[in-house]
């Protein structure tokens, strides 16, 4: 026996414990369950809620199971009279407030009070006096409170000190006056705020948006994966007579723990927005018409046939792994090779020395161990929310967790190094970086120039010295450097940097199956398998910038989704056919497309992400698709074979996915970097450089529809966000109206003032309808008072 | 450590040195133990109720979020978080007090003020505060504190004399 185990019995069965642990951690761990409320395996141990009292022999009363360390020897008892005894009078000190509300409560059912109130509960109150009655506070749209239900245990206190890191719920007042709230009543709005209602032991924190909307018990659980990061979220979803009701959490340690973010619970609220395309439909000499499946997909593949290389075929990187090997199948069948899932990239250059696909460069549980992370060019928090929760926790281990970025974000943990560059800065600000990594290194011959150029200041050199003396260190590449007209630079001095200090590179990278699709073959550069295509087509930017005489759409919105959707907006109006396969119909849509095919969404079918990691995560259909939308892969199925091609006789979507599979072989994914191409200084912007982060809660077509979501304070985001000192020269404060032009285009918005802006960089999100179609991500642009 | 930022401009500059110092008689990164004293002083400088601006202004100079000081004011009855009379009475009605006729003096103030305990009179001279705890000076009970002054051996006549010297 090692020294850091001691031997106990519980409930007379001998068994090992670690020294120090809890009672309550190794009766969990040996399947002994002990009735509990405010322990939870994940935060802090409170002991306020004393039902998990036990015996312990020579002990003279009950000890909290969950506060008591176990000690040699210590012979525990959890089902002794008692043990029995003191949970029971527990119990019934809890019931004394508890409203007996259960049959109009959304706990019912699936209450751990009713269910333990059911075992120790007794039949008659004693209890004779007046209960203590709360009023409920709004905070916000998420999560609906009913706080006479509160038996005061913390959960949700301690989740917001310790998960999410800012506590916005607390326990004010005092005794009988106490009560868990905001105090003044605001909203709640961490990205991980949802999970409090998982956490919530009675009915106090509900899901407002499922709120009276069904019984635990009525509906049927399935397995589902979040398709909005790239985390890949486990979930489960709740069904109702076919509709889909609720999404909450599937504990998997390895993916999302028993977290997930806000915008994976509540944007199912998405897949019944009103403007759902439930049945086929084509343009007739300008005017929409319904027809049926048989007439949309004939002309459909008309369409397609006739154009043979001059097409462009464009899906969203939140496609299922086997709709995106379909859509290049019949693509690449076809003859067009112009297909591409890099919605939000810029800078194509350097395509060849990519990897197999943007890889994380290790397992996501692996992020909360390293010594050091920087971070280049990420709003973690609201790209990858619970990212964001790995690197907190890192930082809290002790780790260095650094970042490089044109603007400064809060971040809720100790951030050791943060530079903060303008846009157009930021590869000289890397180089920088790299330079003090170097010292006396040979640096590669492409970046000599450009590197030794540089004059690294102090926070620079810390980088590169934590990222030197760690042991685990990894250099992160988010979506604002992907989005960053010189990605490619970026993407060659991370990898410099990785190579001289010996960090993992790797990506985060955006939707819910970047990775997927490039294993696909969804790229313009890569055949599925990662293998280099023989004729590579134009990539999601040059398809539109040289405009083709067709497009084939899948779950795309151009005027939002695309880095330069004025030039895709465009292309799309004049080419000769559009065929689009969407779940959800736009006016801008009406105006392009020939023919509409509705497709599904999040639930409504069967196929696969792989998320940053590389996990191949398949998941089955769990609703009926709305009116007559077919799962994509069916529908490009049904393409294959009316344009003739062979290989389209598929059963089921796992087919499709065995065969992708077998074309991987035995590539292993890999960041190692391979470019060597002459790095230059970044051209000078002329006027405001704009910069367009995709908001929370705007980075896909579904949860821009969920309604609960856009009702919170981070989907206010519809502002120009500029320096104070660029204000002043402007003449305009915070609030007041700007008008920014581009191209002739002019729209107006609220300013907003922050002060880690750096001159000339002005920040105007994407993804939202206040910009659709406006501008390049990242363009010159005027601003003028309005 | 503690930045001044717009909110915390309410506070004064004698505030702000005070929860300097107590700042400094804990380890860094442990300001959270400065907030009882921070509300302590921010409370006595506004006419002994505070406010969620000035509560808010303490957690910005504090560097904590809001929540955790609405929880300590909220919790600690010498915090008033809502608009009381300037001068604070607090009978001591325990067990040695209550014995020696706290109670009479209870009534005797209350009928005197035109007020309960727990309210302040209009003209926002007196609060007549509900005194939870015993106020430890059972030896010349009853008694009664104000303005944290302790006045003992109370008769009628004496809380008269005292009431009247509050201006």
């Amino acid at each position: 026996m090692t020294e850091s185990l001691v031997n106990i019995e519980i409930d007379g069965k001998p068994i090992q414990a670690r020294k120090g642990e809890m009672i309550m951690q190794a009766a969990d761990r040996e399947g002994v369950y002990i009735p509990r409320f405010c322990y939870h395996h994940k935060l802090s141990v409170a002991a306020n809620c004393r039902m998990c009292l036990v015996e312990a022999e020579k002990v003279p009363k009950p000890l909290p199971a969950c506060a008591t360390p176990v000690a040699e020897g210590m012979k525990v008892f959890t089902r002794s009279p008692r043990a029995i005894t003191a949970q029971r009078a527990t119990m019934e000190f809890l019931l004394i407030n508890h409203p007996l509300d259960c049959p109009i409560c959304d706990q019912g059912g699936e209450c751990e009070l009713q269910d333990l109130a059911m075992g120790y509960g007794r039949d008659i109150a004693r209890f004779a006096e007046g209960k203590r009655v709360l009023k409920d506070e709004d905070i916000g749209p998420l999560i609906s409170t009913s706080m006479t239900r509160c038996i005061y245990c913390t959960r949700c206190v301690r989740f917001g000190m310790e998960v999410a890191g800012i506590q916005e719920l607390g326990d004010t007042g005092r005794g009988e006056h106490s009560r868990i709230g905001t105090y003044i009543s605001r909203s709640v709005d961490h990205e991980l705020s949802g999970n409090v209602i998982d956490l919530c032991p009675v009915g106090a924190l509900n899901s407002k948006p499922f709120k009276m909307h069904g019984r635990g018990w009525e509906m049927t659980q399935h397995e589902a994966i979040a398709p909005h990061d790239c985390v890949g979220s486990n979930l489960y979803g709740h069904v109702l007579r076919g509709k889909f009701m609720r999404a909450v959490p599937r504990i998997n340690e390895a993916v999302n723990e028993c977290w997930i973010s806000d915008r994976d619970r509540f944007s199912y609220t998405g897949i019944y927005s009103v403007d759902r395309l439930e049945h086929p439909m084509i343009k007739d000499g300008g005017k929409w018409r319904t027809v049926d499946w048989e007439t949309a997909l004939e002309k459909a593949a008309q369409a397609l046939r006739t154009v043979h290389s001059d097409a462009g075929v464009l899906a969203s990187p939140g496609a299922t792994t086997e709709e995106l090997y379909l859509l290049q199948k019949l693509a690449r069948g076809l003859g067009i090779h112009s297909i591409d899932t890099r919605l939000h990239q810029a800078d194509f250059r350097d395509d060849d020395s990519e990897p197999l696909f943007p890889w994380l460069g290790q397992p996501i549980e692996e992020l909360e161990k390293q010594d050091a992370v920087l971070v280049i060019g990420s709003n973690l928090r609201k790209e990858v929310p619970l990212m964001a929760h790995r690197l907190r926790k890192a930082a809290l281990r002790g780790g260095a967790v650094m970042f490089l970025n044109p603007r400064r974000y809060e971040l809720l943990f100790p951030v050791k190094a943060y530079v903060s560059a303008a846009v157009a800065e930021m590869s000289a600000a890397l180089a920088a970086v790299v330079k003090a990594a170097a010292g006396r290194k040979t640096l590669p011959a492409h970046l000599k120039d450009f590197v030794s150029a540089q004059g690294p200041e102090a926070e620079h050199t810390k980088i590169a010295t934590e990222l030197m003396m760690g042991k685990r260190t990894t250099i992160l590449l988010g979506h604002l450097a992907m989005q960053h007209p010189q990605y490619a630079d970026l993407r060659a001095l991370a990898a410099a940097l990785a190579d001289i200090t010996g960090a993992q590179l790797g990506y985060i990278s955006d939707g819910a199956n970047s990775a997927g699709a490039w294993l696909a073959g969804a790229v313009s550069h890569r055949l599925p398998g990662g293998r280099k295509a023989d004729i590579a087509g134009l990539n999601a930017r040059t398809m539109f910038a040289r405009p083709r005489r067709s497009y084939l759409l899948l779950g795309v919105e151009p005027e939002l989704d695309c880095w330069d959707s004025p030039a895709a907006l465009q292309a799309l109006r004049s080419a000769q056919q559009v065929v689009v396969i969407t779940p959800f119909v736009t006016e801008t849509m009406q105006e392009y497309a020939s023919v509409l095919l509705p497709g599904c969404t999040f639930g409504e079918t069967s196929g696969t992400y792989v998320n940053a990691e590389g996990r191949w995560q398949s998941f089955a259909g769990m609703i009926k698709p709305a009116g007559e939308a077919r799962p994509a892969w069916k529908i490009l199925r049904v393409l294959g074979n009316l344009c003739e091609l062979g290989g389209f006789e598929y059963v089921s979507s796992e087919e499709v996915r065995d065969e992708l599979q077998s074309t991987l072989g035995a590539s292993k994914p890999d960041n190692g970097f391979r470019g060597t191409r002459v790095m230059e200084a970044a051209p000078l912007c002329r006027g405001f450089q704009r910069i367009a982060e995709l908001p929370l809660y705007g980075m896909d077509p579904l949860v821009r529809r969920a309604t609960p979501l856009q009702q919170t304070q981070d989907a206010d985001v519809a502002c120009i966000c500029l320096a104070p000192a660029d204000a002043k020269k402007l003449g305009v404060e915070a609030h007041d109206k700007l008008t920014v032009k581009y191209n002739g285009v002019r729209i107006v918005l609220p300013v907003k003032l922050d002060a880690s802006v750096h001159t000339g960089d002005v920040f105007l999100p994407a993804g939202l309808a206040a910009t659709a179609g406006f501008a390049p991500w990242h363009a010159a642009v005027e601003l003028e008072k309005a | 450590m503690a930045k001044m930022t717009s909110r915390s401009q309410l506070l004064s500059k004698h505030v702000r040195q005070a929860i300097d110092e107590t700042v400094k008689k804990y380890p860094e990164g442990r300001q959270r133990s400065a907030v009882f004293a921070a509300l302590r002083e921010a409370q006595h400088e506004n006419s002994g109720y505070l406010t969620v601006e000035l509560m808010d202004a303490v957690a910005e100079y504090l560097e904590l979020e809001p929540i955790k000081i609405y929880e300590v004011a909220s919790f600690y009855s010498m915090f008033e978080t809502r608009p009381v009379g300037r001068h604070s009475i607090s009978v001591c009605t325990n067990i040695s007090c209550m014995l020696r006729g706290a109670d009479g003096i209870v009534a005797h103030i209350e009928k005197k003020l035109g007020v309960k305990t727990g309210e302040s009179t209009p003209d926002g001279r007196i609060y007549l505060k509900c005194e939870e705890e015993c106020l430890a000076a059972c030896t010349g009970a009853p008694m009664m504190m104000v303005n944290h002054v302790y006045h003992e051996n109370l008769t009628a006549e004496l809380v008269d004399e005292i009431l009247e010297n509050l201006k």
